[in-house]
């Protein structure tokens, strides 16, 4: 049937396979003669998950074993981060890194090496792994940071190309609330922004919401949310919203007048500098969760989200000449988030670096991908690069110069036989699957 | 703390709401076939906080087991709060119309083993003096169709033997409760292709327990099933039995 991720472009016609236990997935692996690539909940957005048979984890969903001693964890791959949130906040523990949307597979999760708003102090998701389990085909087989180290470092933010995580070992933090402690702080620009991220580095959460259709001296111009986790309020996991869009809309509400009108409103929203209040975790970490399928919102040719990191050295300069690009270019980017990170990982193709990341959507159009284009180059020149999650179109030189570690990343594919089959329409485009 | 029983416990509606009774620390008897597939059904429970797990593999069909397990059961634990009856196969309606002995192996499962665990179990909570009896039929058994009546004459006979045992059980205060989901998308319908009309099997426990809590007689899942089984029952035989349904 024809498949697409959460961006609903590009579509692919595939195969879907469901097994439901780790045999069935190890013989797949091992003797399957066409393309491949494992596939979660389809929350990326592009065209990773993406190939002529799609291998899903949706009946592999068992939680294994749980130890309130320590807080270790070791679930399926399939096990949803909402399901986790779900189980384990009644019980006072708490994911250690979350991405946007808790509508991700633990599988996803390490393949996409997420990360969240407190990447500056905790790192991404597999940071926190222990260990996994992988169905690769040369059979199963069992890597942490210590034990089949290559393997575990390319398969962490490794889009699912060096075989089938079957199982995650991680590590859950403790929480006394499922309470957040949020303060909002209004910056007129980009210039107060990126120094209230250095003055507020200590924070345990923190991102901001950034109007990219504001010029001049109002360039930049956001919202910096603040989080801690509450110390009291209860530990009720709470509930995504029930609203739903049930069809993709034949014309996009979303445009620029629409956009700039909401991004005033957002903006003014807050009317003081500085805003205190406590909220559940539901809406401060997944705000857009209570819609579901909020993608449908961009009509039938979908959407593409942009996502780059520049490093820090490139700063306020580097920012600027990204941000100038896109407010001259009119195209509307609905949600617009400014991000400081923390320093990357060791893993061959993780997105995090150490500088400010940038994550915008816009609607699919011919215009806009000539946008990005233009973006590609300023983010390549500042020495920055794309997020493999989000992406749907980079080059192959894009991405290769912003991954340096690609041939190690393609020598662990080698020797796990994962180059013969396990191909996605990403990794044929980015130049992995040769 | 509850003490459910839970027969076909490894099917995807039945796991979906084991989920949710063990989140809620009650203990649980797991019957179903597949002994690997129940294991790892306990151990998932276990972590989602499952006060105490059984696990026992049967075959529903084996009806002369059915007595000694309700005994063991209800004497550990002291008495069965609630028994949710699960287990089913979708038959292959074409095959069935070609082989008798299909046909009366899929009544049998869909149908007969349900009515002898529902009269054993009848029988305890009644003793006992509570207790709930929740059992999944199936929109289909509203009304017989060319596409699937094998199947549809099974349910049928479930939500009829659960309405007379529901009026025999109503003044004793053990509740009988049928429930009809539409279409699920579970591995026992993997080959169709989801429409708008799909539930997930998450969607569905909740509406059990929410129809359990509730102490509701009969609930469709989703809720616009009974609307649109209104309908469908609605039809005049002479127009119906001409539809291609």
């Amino acid at each position: 049937m024809m498949i697409h991720s959460w961006g609903r472009y590009p579509i692919c016609e595939s195969k879907i396979l469901n097994p439901d236990n780790d045999i069935s997935v190890t013989d797949f692996a091992q003797n399957t003669t066409s393309d491949w690539i494992p596939r979660g909940l389809g929350r990326s957005y592009g065209d990773s998950a993406l190939s002529g048979q799609v291998l899903t984890s949706k009946n592999l969903d068992y939680i294994i074993e749980f130890d309130p001693m320590t807080g270790i964890l070791t679930s399926d791959a399939g096990v949803t981060l909402a399901s986790l949130l779900k189980v384990f906040v009644p019980k006072g523990w708490f994911l250690p890194v979350t991405p946007g949307t808790q509508f991700v597979s633990l599988g996803g999760a390490v393949a996409s090496d997420v990360h969240g708003k407190n990447h500056h102090g905790e790192g991404s998701f597999c940071d926190h792994v222990l260990s996994l389990k992988i169905a690769t085909p040369t059979g199963m087989v069992t890597c942490s940071p210590t034990e089949n180290e290559p393997l575990f470092r390319a398969t962490c933010g490794g889009m699912g190309l060096t075989g089938f995580i079957t199982q995650v070992t991680l590590k859950l933090n403790q929480i006394k609330s499922a309470y957040i402690q949020e303060v909002t702080h209004k910056a007129n620009n980009l210039q107060e922004v990126m120094s209230l991220f250095e003055e507020h580095k200590d924070a345990t959460y923190s991102v901001a919401w950034i109007d990219c259709m504001a010029t001049g001296n109002e360039l930049g111009r956001s919202l910096l949310m603040l989080g801690e986790h509450a110390q009291s309020g209860g530990l009720d996991a709470g509930q995504p919203g029930h609203l739903s869009l049930p069809f993709e809309l034949p014309i996009s509400p979303l445009n620029s007048f629409s956009t700039r009108l909401f991004n005033q409103l957002y903006y003014h929203r807050i009317r003081s500098s500085v805003q205190n209040k406590t909220v559940h975790y539901q809406p401060f970490f997944y705000p857009l969760d209570g819609i579901q399928n909020w993608n449908r919102m961009y009509g039938k040719k979908g959407f593409v989200q942009y996502q780059c990191v520049i490093p820090y050295a490139a700063g306020y300069q580097g920012m600027k000449a990204l941000m100038d690009e896109i407010s001259a270019s009119k195209e509307a980017s609905f949600l617009a988030v400014l991000k400081a990170m923390g320093p990357s990982n060791d893993n061959y193709l993780s997105f995090p670096m150490e500088g400010f990341t940038l994550a915008l959507d816009f609607k699919y159009k011919p215009n806009v991908l000539a946008l990005l284009d233009r973006l590609d180059d300023i983010v390549l020149d500042l020495g920055g690069r794309l997020y493999l999650t989000k992406d749907a179109r980079m080059s192959e030189k894009m991405f290769k110069r912003g991954y340096p570690k690609w041939e190690e990343f393609m020598e662990v594919r080698e020797s796990y036989g994962a180059n013969k089959h396990i191909h996605s329409l990403q990794s044929k485009r980015l130049g992995l699957s040769s | 703390m509850r003490s459910i029983i839970i027969f076909g416990a490894t099917s995807a509606i039945a796991e979906a709401t084991a989920r949710l009774f063990a989140q809620n620390g009650d203990r649980i008897c797991l019957v179903a076939r597949n002994t690997e597939k129940l294991t790892r059904l306990g151990k998932d429970l276990t972590a989602r906080g499952a006060k105490e797990i059984i696990s026992t593999s049967m075959d529903m069909n084996e009806v002369n087991q059915h007595a000694e397990l309700i005994e063991k059961v209800s004497q550990q634990w002291g008495k069965i709060d609630i028994a949710l009856i699960a287990h089913g196969t979708l038959p292959d309606q074409k095959a069935c119309e070609t082989s008798v002995e299909l046909t009366l192996a899929e009544l049998n499962t869909n149908a007969i083993s349900t009515v002898a665990l529902l009269t054993r179990l009848a029988n305890q909570m009644e003793s006992q003096g509570s207790g709930t009896l929740a059992v999944i039929s199936s929109v289909a058994g509203d009304r017989g169709r060319q596409s699937n009546y094998v199947y549809g004459a099974a349910k049928g006979m479930v939500t009829r033997f659960l309405q007379g045992l529901r009026n025999r059980l109503a003044a004793k205060g053990i509740q009988v409760l049928d429930i009809k989901p539409g279409f699920v998308d579970t591995p026992m319908t993997e080959s169709f292709t989801k429409g708008a009309l799909w539930a997930q099997p998450e969607d569905i426990a909740n509406c059990i327990v929410k129809g359990i809590e509730g102490k509701k007689s009969t609930i469709y899942t989703p809720w616009f099933w009974q609307w649109i089984m209104l309908i469908i029952k609605s039809i005049p035989e002479p127009i119906f039995k001409r539809l291609k349904l």
